[in-house]
Protein backbone atom coordinates (compact mmCIF):
# COMPACT_ATOMS: atom_id res chain seq x y z
CA UNK A 1 0.00 0.00 0.00
CA UNK A 2 1.31 3.45 -0.98
CA UNK A 3 0.08 7.29 -0.59
CA UNK A 4 -1.24 7.79 -3.82
CA UNK A 5 -3.14 11.34 -4.19
CA UNK A 6 -3.91 11.49 -0.48
CA UNK A 7 -5.47 8.01 -0.71
CA UNK A 8 -3.94 5.06 0.52
CA UNK A 9 -3.75 2.59 -2.19
CA UNK A 10 -1.87 -1.03 -3.50
CA UNK A 11 0.28 -0.85 -5.88
CA UNK A 12 0.13 -4.14 -6.89
CA UNK A 13 -2.20 -7.24 -5.36
CA UNK A 14 -0.15 -11.01 -4.47
CA UNK A 15 -0.42 -11.55 -8.60
CA UNK A 16 1.90 -9.09 -8.87
CA UNK A 17 2.17 -6.13 -11.70
CA UNK A 18 3.21 -8.35 -14.57
CA UNK A 19 0.70 -11.01 -14.25
CA UNK A 20 -1.93 -8.29 -12.99
CA UNK A 21 -1.07 -6.49 -16.32
CA UNK A 22 -1.30 -9.22 -18.72
CA UNK A 23 -4.58 -10.62 -16.68
CA UNK A 24 -6.24 -7.69 -17.85
CA UNK A 25 -5.35 -7.64 -21.90
CA UNK A 26 -6.73 -11.44 -21.61
CA UNK A 27 -9.17 -11.51 -19.01
CA UNK A 28 -10.87 -8.87 -16.90
CA UNK A 29 -8.91 -6.67 -14.48
CA UNK A 30 -10.95 -4.58 -11.97
CA UNK A 31 -9.55 -1.46 -10.46
CA UNK A 32 -10.86 0.54 -7.87
CA UNK A 33 -10.37 4.09 -8.87
CA UNK A 34 -12.86 5.38 -5.99
CA UNK A 35 -10.20 8.34 -5.20
CA UNK A 36 -11.39 10.28 -8.41
CA UNK A 37 -13.34 13.09 -8.28
CA UNK A 38 -17.24 12.36 -9.39
CA UNK A 39 -19.28 15.88 -10.18
CA UNK A 40 -22.38 17.01 -11.99
CA UNK A 41 -22.86 20.56 -13.44
CA UNK A 42 -26.64 21.88 -13.73
CA UNK A 43 -28.13 24.90 -15.01
CA UNK A 44 -31.19 26.31 -12.83
CA UNK A 45 -33.33 26.60 -15.99
CA UNK A 46 -33.26 23.16 -16.42
CA UNK A 47 -31.34 23.15 -19.67
CA UNK A 48 -28.47 21.43 -21.06
CA UNK A 49 -27.75 24.35 -23.17
CA UNK A 50 -27.00 26.65 -20.57
CA UNK A 51 -24.98 24.18 -18.67
CA UNK A 52 -22.89 23.38 -22.01
CA UNK A 53 -22.39 26.75 -22.89
CA UNK A 54 -20.63 27.11 -19.51
CA UNK A 55 -18.56 23.90 -19.93
CA UNK A 56 -17.40 25.46 -23.10
CA UNK A 57 -15.76 28.19 -21.68
CA UNK A 58 -13.51 25.86 -19.43
CA UNK A 59 -12.50 23.14 -22.42
CA UNK A 60 -11.46 23.44 -25.60
CA UNK A 61 -13.74 20.15 -26.61
CA UNK A 62 -17.51 20.74 -27.66
CA UNK A 63 -19.90 20.14 -25.43
CA UNK A 64 -23.34 21.61 -26.70
CA UNK A 65 -23.46 18.87 -29.15
CA UNK A 66 -23.07 16.35 -26.99
CA UNK A 67 -26.27 13.64 -26.73
CA UNK A 68 -27.55 11.92 -24.13
CA UNK A 69 -25.24 9.29 -23.28
CA UNK A 70 -22.49 10.38 -25.01
CA UNK A 71 -19.59 11.75 -23.20
CA UNK A 72 -15.90 13.24 -24.41
CA UNK A 73 -12.28 13.34 -23.40
CA UNK A 74 -10.90 16.63 -22.70
CA UNK A 75 -9.07 19.02 -20.44
CA UNK A 76 -9.59 22.38 -18.09
CA UNK A 77 -6.83 24.90 -19.51
CA UNK A 78 -5.82 27.70 -17.54
CA UNK A 79 -4.99 31.19 -19.77
CA UNK A 80 -2.05 30.42 -21.13
CA UNK A 81 -3.37 27.05 -22.65
CA UNK A 82 -1.57 25.07 -19.80
CA UNK A 83 -3.25 22.02 -19.31
CA UNK A 84 -4.74 22.01 -15.09
CA UNK A 85 -6.26 18.37 -15.74
CA UNK A 86 -7.50 15.94 -17.80
CA UNK A 87 -11.06 14.58 -17.59
CA UNK A 88 -14.13 12.62 -18.91
CA UNK A 89 -17.27 15.05 -19.71
CA UNK A 90 -20.95 12.86 -20.24
CA UNK A 91 -23.97 14.14 -20.95
CA UNK A 92 -26.44 11.98 -19.15
CA UNK A 93 -28.61 9.90 -20.51
CA UNK A 94 -30.90 9.34 -17.77
CA UNK A 95 -34.69 10.33 -18.37
CA UNK A 96 -35.36 13.70 -16.90
CA UNK A 97 -31.12 13.87 -16.20
CA UNK A 98 -30.42 14.84 -20.12
CA UNK A 99 -29.94 18.29 -18.97
CA UNK A 100 -26.95 17.81 -17.05
CA UNK A 101 -22.90 16.83 -17.32
CA UNK A 102 -21.29 14.88 -15.28
CA UNK A 103 -17.33 15.04 -15.13
CA UNK A 104 -14.83 12.56 -13.51
CA UNK A 105 -11.56 14.13 -12.80
CA UNK A 106 -8.16 13.51 -11.05
CA UNK A 107 -7.96 12.53 -7.68
CA UNK A 108 -5.09 14.91 -7.28
CA UNK A 109 -6.69 17.64 -8.90
CA UNK A 110 -9.82 17.26 -8.35
CA UNK A 111 -9.95 19.98 -4.98
CA UNK A 112 -8.14 22.77 -7.07
CA UNK A 113 -10.59 21.34 -10.28
CA UNK A 114 -13.51 21.98 -7.83
CA UNK A 115 -12.20 25.47 -6.72
CA UNK A 116 -11.39 26.16 -10.83
CA UNK A 117 -14.76 25.27 -12.23
CA UNK A 118 -16.69 26.85 -9.22
CA UNK A 119 -15.33 29.86 -9.52
CA UNK A 120 -15.74 29.79 -13.51
CA UNK A 121 -19.04 29.15 -13.79
CA UNK A 122 -21.68 31.95 -14.62
CA UNK A 123 -24.70 32.79 -11.91
CA UNK A 124 -27.21 29.85 -12.60
CA UNK A 125 -25.06 27.53 -13.44
CA UNK A 126 -23.84 25.17 -10.64
CA UNK A 127 -21.67 22.59 -9.58
CA UNK A 128 -22.37 19.71 -7.25
CA UNK A 129 -19.46 17.30 -6.29
CA UNK A 130 -20.42 13.84 -5.04
CA UNK A 131 -17.87 12.28 -3.94
CA UNK A 132 -19.48 11.73 -0.57
CA UNK A 133 -21.63 9.54 -1.88
CA UNK A 134 -20.31 7.98 -5.51
CA UNK A 135 -17.51 5.50 -5.95
CA UNK A 136 -16.24 4.48 -8.75
CA UNK A 137 -14.71 1.08 -10.43
CA UNK A 138 -13.16 -0.10 -14.16
CA UNK A 139 -13.73 -3.17 -15.18
CA UNK A 140 -11.23 -3.24 -18.22
CA UNK A 141 -10.71 -6.55 -20.02
CA UNK A 142 -12.02 -8.75 -23.04
CA UNK A 143 -14.37 -10.68 -20.63
CA UNK A 144 -15.45 -7.89 -19.08
CA UNK A 145 -18.81 -6.86 -21.32
CA UNK A 146 -19.61 -10.67 -20.80
CA UNK A 147 -19.34 -10.56 -17.24
CA UNK A 148 -20.72 -6.96 -16.41
CA UNK A 149 -23.52 -8.19 -19.02
CA UNK A 150 -24.46 -10.62 -16.57
CA UNK A 151 -25.69 -8.80 -14.16
CA UNK A 152 -27.37 -6.80 -17.27
CA UNK A 153 -27.31 -7.32 -20.60
CA UNK A 154 -28.56 -3.59 -21.40
CA UNK A 155 -24.46 -2.90 -21.09
CA UNK A 156 -23.25 -5.31 -23.84
CA UNK A 157 -24.86 -2.70 -26.66
CA UNK A 158 -23.05 0.50 -25.52
CA UNK A 159 -20.37 1.31 -27.74
CA UNK A 160 -16.94 3.28 -26.58
CA UNK A 161 -17.66 6.56 -24.80
CA UNK A 162 -21.25 6.13 -24.52
CA UNK A 163 -22.76 5.17 -20.73
CA UNK A 164 -26.08 4.26 -19.54
CA UNK A 165 -27.65 4.15 -16.14
CA UNK A 166 -29.09 1.14 -15.08
CA UNK A 167 -30.05 -1.68 -12.51
CA UNK A 168 -27.43 -4.41 -11.74
CA UNK A 169 -28.91 -7.48 -10.86
CA UNK A 170 -27.44 -10.67 -9.69
CA UNK A 171 -25.59 -9.27 -7.20
CA UNK A 172 -25.73 -11.26 -3.90
CA UNK A 173 -27.89 -8.36 -1.09
CA UNK A 174 -29.82 -7.11 -3.81
CA UNK A 175 -29.48 -5.62 -7.28
CA UNK A 176 -28.43 -1.64 -7.29
CA UNK A 177 -27.79 1.39 -9.27
CA UNK A 178 -25.03 1.78 -11.68
CA UNK A 179 -23.77 4.60 -13.78
CA UNK A 180 -21.70 2.55 -16.52
CA UNK A 181 -19.76 3.71 -19.14
CA UNK A 182 -18.22 1.77 -21.93
CA UNK A 183 -14.60 3.72 -21.59
CA UNK A 184 -11.17 3.15 -19.72
CA UNK A 185 -7.89 3.66 -18.82
CA UNK A 186 -6.35 0.57 -20.34
CA UNK A 187 -6.52 0.47 -23.97
CA UNK A 188 -8.68 -2.50 -23.36
CA UNK A 189 -12.65 -3.37 -24.37
CA UNK A 190 -14.46 -2.01 -20.36
CA UNK A 191 -16.06 0.28 -18.34
CA UNK A 192 -15.94 2.11 -15.83
CA UNK A 193 -19.10 1.66 -12.98
CA UNK A 194 -20.24 4.82 -10.52
CA UNK A 195 -22.51 3.59 -7.52
CA UNK A 196 -23.71 4.71 -4.33
CA UNK A 197 -20.62 4.19 -1.65
CA UNK A 198 -23.03 1.91 0.30
CA UNK A 199 -23.99 -0.51 -3.02
CA UNK A 200 -20.44 -0.85 -4.51
CA UNK A 201 -18.82 -2.99 -1.91
CA UNK A 202 -21.20 -5.64 -2.76
CA UNK A 203 -20.83 -4.96 -6.51
CA UNK A 204 -17.31 -5.12 -6.54
CA UNK A 205 -17.83 -8.83 -4.40
CA UNK A 206 -19.96 -10.13 -6.79
CA UNK A 207 -17.55 -8.93 -9.48
CA UNK A 208 -14.39 -10.52 -8.00
CA UNK A 209 -16.28 -13.97 -7.59
CA UNK A 210 -15.74 -14.11 -11.25
CA UNK A 211 -12.91 -16.62 -12.22
CA UNK A 212 -11.55 -14.30 -14.95
CA UNK A 213 -11.72 -11.18 -12.53
CA UNK A 214 -8.89 -10.32 -10.83
CA UNK A 215 -8.35 -7.00 -8.77
CA UNK A 216 -5.80 -4.50 -10.33
CA UNK A 217 -3.18 -2.17 -8.82
CA UNK A 218 -1.81 0.91 -9.70
CA UNK A 219 1.50 -0.59 -10.93
CA UNK A 220 -0.36 -2.73 -13.56
CA UNK A 221 -2.55 0.31 -14.05
CA UNK A 222 0.50 2.44 -15.03
CA UNK A 223 1.65 0.02 -17.43
CA UNK A 224 -1.89 -0.69 -19.09
CA UNK A 225 -1.92 2.72 -19.74
CA UNK A 226 1.64 3.97 -20.77
CA UNK A 227 1.60 0.64 -23.51
CA UNK A 228 -1.89 2.08 -24.64
CA UNK A 229 -0.66 5.62 -25.53
CA UNK A 230 -2.71 7.46 -23.16
CA UNK A 231 -1.28 10.53 -20.84
CA UNK A 232 -0.90 10.78 -16.70
CA UNK A 233 -1.95 14.01 -15.40
CA UNK A 234 1.10 15.71 -13.67
CA UNK A 235 3.99 13.15 -15.74
CA UNK A 236 3.07 13.45 -19.49
CA UNK A 237 0.79 16.63 -18.92
CA UNK A 238 0.49 19.50 -16.99
CA UNK A 239 0.35 23.39 -16.37
CA UNK A 240 3.48 23.67 -18.84
CA UNK A 241 1.85 21.39 -21.43
CA UNK A 242 -0.69 22.24 -23.81
CA UNK A 243 -3.14 19.99 -25.74
CA UNK A 244 -1.72 20.41 -28.89
CA UNK A 245 2.07 19.59 -27.80
CA UNK A 246 0.62 16.42 -25.71
CA UNK A 247 -0.94 14.98 -28.90
CA UNK A 248 -4.59 16.12 -27.87
CA UNK A 249 -6.23 17.73 -30.49
CA UNK A 250 -8.16 14.85 -31.30
CA UNK A 251 -9.89 15.46 -28.26
CA UNK A 252 -10.56 18.85 -29.70
CA UNK A 253 -13.89 19.06 -32.29
CA UNK A 254 -12.66 20.69 -35.79
CA UNK A 255 -14.71 24.01 -35.34
CA UNK A 256 -13.49 24.30 -31.76
CA UNK A 257 -10.24 24.40 -33.36
CA UNK A 258 -11.22 28.65 -34.50
CA UNK A 259 -12.41 31.31 -32.70
CA UNK A 260 -12.95 29.25 -29.25
CA UNK A 261 -14.04 30.88 -26.21
CA UNK A 262 -12.87 28.73 -23.67
CA UNK A 263 -9.77 29.44 -20.96
CA UNK A 264 -6.83 29.35 -22.79
CA UNK A 265 -7.98 29.37 -26.33
CA UNK A 266 -5.75 31.69 -27.72
CA UNK A 267 -2.34 29.95 -26.82
CA UNK A 268 -3.98 26.48 -28.08
CA UNK A 269 -4.87 28.63 -31.55
CA UNK A 270 -1.48 29.77 -31.78
CA UNK A 271 0.13 26.64 -31.60
CA UNK A 272 -2.09 25.19 -33.75
CA UNK A 273 -1.51 27.45 -36.70
CA UNK A 274 2.33 27.72 -35.57
CA UNK A 275 3.13 24.41 -34.96
CA UNK A 276 4.15 22.77 -31.99
CA UNK A 277 7.78 23.53 -31.19
CA UNK A 278 7.91 19.90 -28.99
CA UNK A 279 5.55 16.90 -29.13
CA UNK A 280 4.95 14.28 -27.05
CA UNK A 281 5.56 10.68 -28.30
CA UNK A 282 5.81 7.50 -27.95
CA UNK A 283 9.46 6.34 -27.73
CA UNK A 284 10.89 2.62 -27.53
CA UNK A 285 14.50 1.68 -25.99
CA UNK A 286 16.57 -0.45 -28.53
CA UNK A 287 17.58 -2.61 -25.48
CA UNK A 288 15.72 -4.23 -22.34
CA UNK A 289 16.65 -1.68 -19.96
CA UNK A 290 13.88 0.60 -19.19
CA UNK A 291 14.04 4.19 -19.18
CA UNK A 292 12.01 6.00 -16.66
CA UNK A 293 10.56 9.78 -16.35
CA UNK A 294 13.26 11.96 -16.50
CA UNK A 295 15.47 10.28 -18.57
CA UNK A 296 17.12 12.84 -20.85
CA UNK A 297 16.61 12.04 -24.62
CA UNK A 298 19.26 13.33 -26.99
CA UNK A 299 19.85 13.38 -30.65
CA UNK A 300 22.65 11.14 -32.26
CA UNK A 301 24.73 14.02 -31.77
CA UNK A 302 24.31 14.19 -28.36
CA UNK A 303 23.01 16.75 -28.30
CA UNK A 304 19.64 17.27 -25.69
CA UNK A 305 16.24 17.72 -27.35
CA UNK A 306 13.73 16.31 -25.09
CA UNK A 307 12.35 13.86 -21.64
CA UNK A 308 10.83 10.93 -20.97
CA UNK A 309 7.79 12.13 -19.02
CA UNK A 310 6.50 8.41 -18.35
CA UNK A 311 8.42 5.16 -19.09
CA UNK A 312 9.18 1.35 -18.18
CA UNK A 313 8.19 -2.03 -18.64
CA UNK A 314 5.58 -3.15 -21.08
CA UNK A 315 4.45 -6.73 -20.21
CA UNK A 316 2.19 -6.65 -23.29
CA UNK A 317 5.04 -5.07 -25.52
CA UNK A 318 7.59 -7.49 -23.91
CA UNK A 319 10.29 -4.78 -23.65
CA UNK A 320 10.76 -1.36 -22.54
CA UNK A 321 7.92 1.73 -23.51
CA UNK A 322 8.20 4.92 -22.68
CA UNK A 323 6.86 8.47 -23.70
CA UNK A 324 7.97 11.81 -23.85
CA UNK A 325 8.74 15.56 -25.38
CA UNK A 326 10.83 16.28 -28.16
CA UNK A 327 11.65 18.86 -30.46
CA UNK A 328 9.42 19.13 -33.16
CA UNK A 329 12.28 18.00 -35.68
CA UNK A 330 12.61 14.95 -34.13
CA UNK A 331 8.94 13.57 -33.83
CA UNK A 332 8.45 11.65 -36.68
CA UNK A 333 8.56 7.67 -36.43
CA UNK A 334 11.61 6.01 -36.98
CA UNK A 335 13.73 8.88 -35.71
CA UNK A 336 16.45 7.51 -34.08
CA UNK A 337 17.30 9.23 -30.35
CA UNK A 338 19.23 8.39 -27.80
CA UNK A 339 18.74 8.31 -23.87
CA UNK A 340 21.07 9.30 -20.80
CA UNK A 341 20.09 6.04 -18.52
CA UNK A 342 22.51 5.91 -15.53
CA UNK A 343 25.21 8.26 -16.98
CA UNK A 344 25.12 5.65 -20.56
CA UNK A 345 23.62 6.91 -23.87
CA UNK A 346 21.28 4.07 -24.97
CA UNK A 347 19.27 3.94 -28.47
CA UNK A 348 16.06 4.19 -28.96
CA UNK A 349 13.61 5.58 -31.70
CA UNK A 350 10.86 7.55 -32.09
CA UNK A 351 7.56 5.36 -32.40
CA UNK A 352 3.95 5.74 -32.84
CA UNK A 353 1.84 4.82 -30.19
CA UNK A 354 0.44 2.61 -28.80
CA UNK A 355 2.54 -0.15 -28.00
CA UNK A 356 -0.75 -2.08 -27.51
CA UNK A 357 -3.26 -1.96 -30.27
CA UNK A 358 -6.51 -0.37 -28.51
CA UNK A 359 -9.56 -2.91 -28.43
CA UNK A 360 -12.42 -0.14 -28.32
CA UNK A 361 -15.97 -1.90 -28.96
CA UNK A 362 -16.96 0.18 -31.79
CA UNK A 363 -19.78 -1.64 -32.59
CA UNK B 1 31.83 -19.15 3.30
CA UNK B 2 30.75 -16.42 5.23
CA UNK B 3 27.74 -14.56 4.40
CA UNK B 4 27.27 -10.80 5.17
CA UNK B 5 24.71 -8.15 4.02
CA UNK B 6 24.05 -3.95 3.70
CA UNK B 7 21.94 -1.92 4.79
CA UNK B 8 20.47 -1.27 0.78
CA UNK B 9 20.03 -5.36 1.03
CA UNK B 10 22.96 -6.40 -1.02
CA UNK B 11 24.95 -10.01 0.26
CA UNK B 12 28.38 -10.94 -0.50
CA UNK B 13 29.50 -14.50 0.02
CA UNK B 14 32.80 -14.53 0.50
CA UNK B 15 35.79 -17.14 0.01
CA UNK B 16 39.38 -16.09 0.51
CA UNK B 17 39.44 -13.03 -1.22
CA UNK B 18 36.61 -13.75 -3.75
CA UNK B 19 33.46 -11.78 -2.73
CA UNK B 20 30.11 -12.78 -5.07
CA UNK B 21 27.49 -10.15 -4.90
CA UNK B 22 23.99 -10.51 -4.93
CA UNK B 23 20.52 -8.76 -3.44
CA UNK B 24 18.66 -9.98 -0.89
CA UNK B 25 15.28 -11.80 -0.88
CA UNK B 26 13.86 -8.86 1.17
CA UNK B 27 14.69 -7.00 -1.72
CA UNK B 28 13.79 -9.10 -4.73
CA UNK B 29 10.37 -9.49 -3.51
CA UNK B 30 10.58 -5.09 -2.75
CA UNK B 31 11.17 -4.75 -6.53
CA UNK B 32 8.46 -7.17 -7.76
CA UNK B 33 9.13 -8.62 -11.17
CA UNK B 34 12.44 -8.02 -12.44
CA UNK B 35 12.68 -7.01 -16.25
CA UNK B 36 16.07 -6.00 -16.81
CA UNK B 37 19.73 -6.46 -14.87
CA UNK B 38 22.40 -3.99 -16.02
CA UNK B 39 25.73 -5.63 -14.62
CA UNK B 40 29.44 -3.91 -14.77
CA UNK B 41 32.18 -4.57 -17.21
CA UNK B 42 33.95 -7.14 -15.85
CA UNK B 43 37.78 -5.63 -14.75
CA UNK B 44 35.52 -2.39 -13.89
CA UNK B 45 36.82 -1.49 -10.18
CA UNK B 46 34.68 0.16 -7.68
CA UNK B 47 35.17 1.61 -4.03
CA UNK B 48 33.05 0.18 -1.20
CA UNK B 49 29.55 2.06 -1.51
CA UNK B 50 30.03 2.61 -5.47
CA UNK B 51 27.25 2.65 -7.62
CA UNK B 52 27.69 -1.23 -9.43
CA UNK B 53 24.60 -1.48 -11.29
CA UNK B 54 21.43 -1.63 -11.64
CA UNK B 55 18.31 -3.56 -11.04
CA UNK B 56 14.66 -2.55 -13.01
CA UNK B 57 11.65 -4.22 -12.02
CA UNK B 58 8.30 -3.70 -13.62
CA UNK B 59 7.60 -0.60 -10.91
CA UNK B 60 11.18 1.01 -10.55
CA UNK B 61 14.68 0.58 -10.97
CA UNK B 62 17.01 0.38 -7.87
CA UNK B 63 21.13 0.65 -7.89
CA UNK B 64 23.33 -1.93 -6.83
CA UNK B 65 26.26 -0.41 -4.60
CA UNK B 66 29.05 -2.49 -4.18
CA UNK B 67 29.61 -4.15 -0.73
CA UNK B 68 33.25 -3.87 -0.79
CA UNK B 69 36.43 -2.29 -3.08
CA UNK B 70 37.63 -4.43 -5.50
CA UNK B 71 37.90 -5.52 -9.16
CA UNK B 72 35.15 -7.29 -10.79
CA UNK B 73 36.18 -10.51 -11.94
CA UNK B 74 33.43 -12.45 -13.49
CA UNK B 75 29.22 -11.33 -13.93
CA UNK B 76 26.39 -13.62 -14.53
CA UNK B 77 25.77 -13.41 -18.07
CA UNK B 78 22.35 -15.51 -16.86
CA UNK B 79 20.97 -12.69 -15.90
CA UNK B 80 20.75 -10.96 -19.06
CA UNK B 81 18.51 -13.01 -21.15
CA UNK B 82 16.55 -14.27 -17.52
CA UNK B 83 16.43 -11.28 -15.58
CA UNK B 84 13.79 -12.87 -13.66
CA UNK B 85 15.81 -15.42 -12.12
CA UNK B 86 16.32 -12.71 -9.71
CA UNK B 87 12.93 -13.07 -8.25
CA UNK B 88 13.22 -17.17 -8.35
CA UNK B 89 16.63 -17.08 -6.43
CA UNK B 90 18.22 -14.05 -5.41
CA UNK B 91 20.39 -15.54 -2.85
CA UNK B 92 21.74 -18.08 -5.30
CA UNK B 93 21.54 -18.98 -9.46
CA UNK B 94 20.65 -14.79 -9.35
CA UNK B 95 24.16 -13.58 -8.15
CA UNK B 96 25.27 -10.66 -9.94
CA UNK B 97 28.89 -10.10 -10.26
CA UNK B 98 32.47 -11.27 -8.51
CA UNK B 99 34.86 -9.26 -7.09
CA UNK B 100 38.51 -9.24 -5.90
CA UNK B 101 38.03 -8.07 -2.68
CA UNK B 102 41.20 -5.41 -1.85
CA UNK B 103 40.89 -4.96 1.71
CA UNK B 104 38.95 -7.94 4.00
CA UNK B 105 38.82 -5.31 6.93
CA UNK B 106 35.77 -4.30 5.39
CA UNK B 107 33.94 -6.84 5.59
CA UNK B 108 33.67 -5.62 9.58
CA UNK B 109 31.43 -2.96 8.74
CA UNK B 110 28.53 -5.71 7.27
CA UNK B 111 26.03 -7.30 9.30
CA UNK B 112 26.41 -11.02 9.15
CA UNK B 113 22.70 -13.17 8.78
CA UNK B 114 21.69 -13.03 12.41
CA UNK B 115 22.05 -9.13 12.21
CA UNK B 116 20.84 -8.67 8.82
CA UNK B 117 17.42 -11.06 10.25
CA UNK B 118 17.15 -8.61 13.23
CA UNK B 119 17.52 -4.86 10.65
CA UNK B 120 14.56 -6.40 9.04
CA UNK B 121 12.64 -7.11 11.89
CA UNK B 122 13.13 -3.46 12.93
CA UNK B 123 12.28 -1.67 10.02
Amino acid sequence: MVPFAGYDMPVQYPLGVMKEHLHTRAKAGLFDVSHMGQCFITADDGTFETAAKALETLVPASIQDLNPGQQRYSQLLNKDGGILDDLMISRMGFKGHEHQLYLVVNAGCKDADYKHIAGHLPKGVSLSVKDDTLSLIALQGPRAKDILGCLNPAVEELVFMTHTDVELSEVEGGSLYAHVSRSGYTGEDGYEISAKHEDMLRLVKELLKYDDVEPIGLGARDSLRMEAGLCLYGHDIDTTTNPIEAGLIWSIQKHRREGGNYLGAKAVEDTIKNKPKRRLVGIKPDGRAPAREGTEVQDMDGKPIGAITSGGFGPSADGPVAMGYVSAKFSKAGTPVQLIVRGKPRPASVVKMPFSPHNYYRG
Amino acid sequence: MSIYFTEDHEWIKVDGDTGIVGISTYAAKALGDVVFVDLPEVGAEFDKGDEAGAVDSVKAASEIYTPVTGEVTEVNELLVDEPAKVNEDPMGKAWFFKVKISDASELDGLMDEAKYKAYLEDM
